[in-house]
Formats: C-alpha cells, sequence, structure tokens
C-alpha cells in the first residue's frame, strides 16, 4: 500500500490542503487534485519550464517537485499572479506585444519573468534572455517574449 | 516495494536516526530524484528521508583553513554567497553554467556530488579546489563523522562510498593558496539546460608566467569525473608558452577514457578534450 498523506501549504495566498502519494509530483498535485490547470505539463523532466511555479517566492518546476515536499510551504501558480501586482503587468504586456502564439509556454513564461524581475528589477535584455533559459517556446516567439518582458522592466527603472 | 514512510526532520540527530532504518531514499532537491524515479531508473525505498528542512545543512562558514559549504545549499545559494564569490570563483562559473534558474533555485552541492554523474557540473571544479566529502551517521547514539577526498569518495556513474546509514553533510574546500587561478569550461549544444559532452577544470597558483599546483579536472570522458595527473604533471612548475601548453593538452588527451554516447563520439570528445585545454591555458597565458 503506497503511503499516503494529508499536507497543509499556502496556495496562492489561501491556507489549503491536499491528500497526496510518495512519488506524487506537485505539478500533479496541482492539476489533478487540486484542479488548477494552468500550470502546464510540458516535459516532465525539467526541460521546458512550462510547468514553473514559486515555491516560497523562488521559481520551481513543479514537475520535479515532490508533492509531499509542498506541506508547509507557499505556492504560488499562474492563477495566483492574476493578482500579484507584478504577474498582472506582465500578462497585461504579454497581451499588449503579442507574446503568444500557441500559449502552452505562457504560465510558465510569466511565473518565470516575475521571478526574474523581483530579484532583478529593470532587467536587461540579455538579463531577460538569460533568465527565461529553462523556458522553451516551441513556436518559438521568444523575441516578442523578451520584447513583454523588457517592457515591464523598463517601467521598474 | 512501495514507500511506506514519510519523514521530514527538521534536525540532523534526527535525520541520522532515520536513516538507521534499511531502504531509506533521501530527498534534497529533489530535481534528479524525481526524474529518475519517473524514468525507472531509480525507485524510492521504503523510507522517504526529506532533508530539506534541517536548517543546519545550509549554512556557508570558514572552518579552519577553508571554508564549509552545507550540502543542503542550492547552486543559486552557492552564487550569492560571499565567501564562495571571495574564494572559489571557479565553482561560481559552473553554478552559473548549471541548468536553469529554477533548477539552480533547488538543485543542491550534496546532492550534485551524490549523484555522482560524470557529467555533473559542480564536481569538476570542485575536484580542481580538492573538496573533501563530509560524511555524519549515527550508529549507535552518537554522532560519527568522517572526510573522504572527493576524488575518492565517486567511485562510478551513480556510485560513491557513502554508506546507506551516512548522509553526506558538506562539501569543505581548502582555502586556495595566493595567486591562485581557475577556470572552467562546458561544451555542450546550447549553454542552458545542457548535459555536458565534456567540461574542464583548470588550477593552479600563477607565479609570474609560471604555473604550479596544477590541477587539470574533466568531466564526461570517463566513469567519474577525473584529475588529469599525467597532463598537470606535463606543466607543473612549467612557464605557460607554446610547449608546455601543447605538451599538456595532448597529455590530457590521451589520458581520458571517453565512451562514444548520444552527446559525443569518444573522438570527438579527445578532440575537445586536448582543443579546449590548449585555448583555456593560451587564454591564461595572456591574463
Amino acid at each position: 500500500m503506497n503511503l499516503k498523506r494529508d499536507i497543509t501549504f499556502t496556495l496562492n495566498g489561501v491556507k489549503s490542503r491536499a491528500s497526496v502519494t510518495a512519488d506524487m509530483t506537485a505539478l500533479a498535485m496541482l492539476r489533478d487534485v487540486l484542479g488548477l490547470t494552468g500550470t502546464k505539463y510540458g516535459c516532465g523532466e525539467g526541460e521546458c519550464g512550462a510547468c514553473s511555479i514559486l515555491v516560497d517566492g523562488l521559481s520551481s518546476n513543479s514537475c520535479l517537485m515532490f508533492a509531499l515536499d509542498c506541506d508547509g510551504r507557499e505556492l504560488t501558480t499562474i492563477e495566483g499572479l492574476a493578482k500579484h501586482p507584478l504577474g498582472e503587468k506582465l500578462q497585461q504586456s504579454f497581451v499588449d506585444c503579442g507574446a503568444v502564439q500557441c500559449g502552452f509556454c505562457t504560465p510558465g513564461m510569466i511565473v518565470q519573468a516575475t521571478h526574474l524581475l523581483e530579484k532583478t528589477p529593470g532587467a536587461s535584455r540579455e538579463q531577460i534572455a538569460r533568465g527565461i533559459e529553462g523556458n522553451l517556446c516551441r513556436c518559438t516567439g521568444y523575441v516578442k517574449i523578451i520584447d513583454a518582458i523588457e517592457a515591464v522592466a523598463e517601467g521598474q527603472t | 516495494m512501495s514507500t511506506e514512510q514519510y519523514w521530514a526532520p527538521q534536525t540532523l540527530p534526527e535525520a541520522l536516526e532515520h536513516l538507521r532504518a534499511k531502504d531509506v531514499t533521501i530527498l534534497a532537491g529533489g530535481t534528479d530524484l524525481m526524474v529518475q524515479t519517473h524514468a525507472g531508473r531509480a525507485r524510492l525505498g521504503s523510507t522517504l528521508l526529506n532533508i530539506r528542512r534541517i536548517g543546519a545543512l545550509h549554512t556557508i562558514a570558514r572552518d579552519g583553513e577553508g571554508v564549509r559549504i552545507g550540502a543542503l545549499c542550492t547552486m543559486n545559494e552557492l552564487q550569492r554567497d560571499p565567501l564562495v564569490k571571495q574564494h572559489f570563483d571557479i565553482l561560481l562559473q559552473a553554478c552559473d553554467h548549471f541548468a536553469s534558474d529554477q533548477l539552480r533555485n533547488n538543485a543542491t552541492l550534496g546532492g550534485n556530488v551524490c549523484n555522482a554523474s560524470p557529467a555533473g557540473d559542480s564536481l569538476v571544479p570542485l575536484l580542481v579546489l580538492d573538496a573533501q566529502v563530509e560524511l555524519q551517521s549515527k550508529p549507535n547514539g552518537s554522532t560519527q563523522t568522517r572526510h573522504l577526498p572527493l576524488a575518492e569518495f565517486i567511485t562510478g556513474p551513480g556510485k560513491t562510498r557513502r554508506d546507506p546509514h551516512e548522509l553526506v553533510t558538506a562539501l569543505w574546500l581548502p582555502l586556495p593558496k595566493p595567486g591562485f587561478v581557475g577556470r572552467f569550461y562546458k561544451f555542450g549544444t546550447r549553454p542552458a539546460l545542457d548535459i555536458s559532452a565534456i567540461s574542464i577544470g583548470i588550477g593552479g597558483v600563477r607565479q609570474g608566467q609560471t604555473l604550479t599546483d596544477v590541477r587539470l579536472a574533466y568531466g564526461a570522458v570517463a566513469a567519474t569525473p577525473m584529475r588529469a595527473t599525467a597532463a598537470e604533471a606535463a606543466l607543473e612548475g612549467q612557464v605557460l608558452n607554446a610547449a608546455s601548453i601543447e605538451a599538456a593538452a595532448a597529455a590530457a588527451r590521451d589520458e581520458v577514457r571517453p565512451i562514444d554516447d548520444v552527446r559525443a563520439s569518444a573522438w570527438y570528445r579527445r578532440e575537445l578534450v586536448h582543443n579546449m585545454t590548449l585555448r583555456m591555458l593560451q587564454d591564461e597565458s595572456q591574463t
């Protein structure tokens, strides 16, 4: 019988709980147990960044995180960033710049961009490109994605 | 058999107690463990021990004639640490090339060491820096500590001398001698998120154009990250010039034992070892 545990954590500012198994990823918990499908499953091995979330304020691949390890932590997903000052600006900037093609990488991009601009306000174009190196856009629409992040970064300075 | 117990202790003594059980899988950053278990290359033990909440494993401090780096320090934490910045630039260079920001926020130095991948990014600079692995266990109520040089700790791909009841608690790095210079180079098909085709670490004490205490370490060219001792000997105490640099690069090419795999052929790896060792030493001689 595989272990099952009830864990508690803060999810997008709200105290939450979930029942998780030992080998479950945080991504599976978010999507399949809690029904938050904004965070995407891309590669399942940390290569694509589509599953990026903030864990205690640090961007992380939720596909590589054990759901059990979410116990007691503060998680922020793309759904939570809608109410986050920087996340909200980035979302609007992605719309304004047309930085979306198929849209599958967008949640992860915005989560990672939020983390980047929190750590490095006013980041340069080069810093932005390096900052999102863990996020793949299979439509290869990087120029507009970087434009969108840069527009917000410029507003920070 | 499936996982029946899960522990996330906050103190080291508690973790060492839990490690006395049979079939324990240790979870730190989790970035490799999750990939390996989902790919079927590793299985979770009957006990999953999450050591991530142990604050004592998270510290970096001066210790004797060196610096003790807690095993749980992440790549991004290392990059921001003033002691690491001051003394171990070559380790910073490797952290900067490590995977992606998301992974650097989670992947730990101890985890990279225990994974013992021939291509582990931090292992080459740690070899150049003569790192010692600190292991602790609690076999009969009292904590025991031992140290092993990193080169002895790793015995093969994914294989180490860690006893199942031991925990890697820290890496200890001696302070480099005055005049120490270090360079790291990683070759992959893209800068981010790539597993090295090869990696190279060069270290030594510069006095004018002469290099002493030479350390040449290579990743992804043998079953373990390795020091190239013949190449080191070719350069030891020599003036950095075209002849000594070529001698060292050629010795390194002959000394490494690469395999053919999806990332590169053995032949190509040997050529890379020669050409990039040459270029790195030329760059060093010109600074």
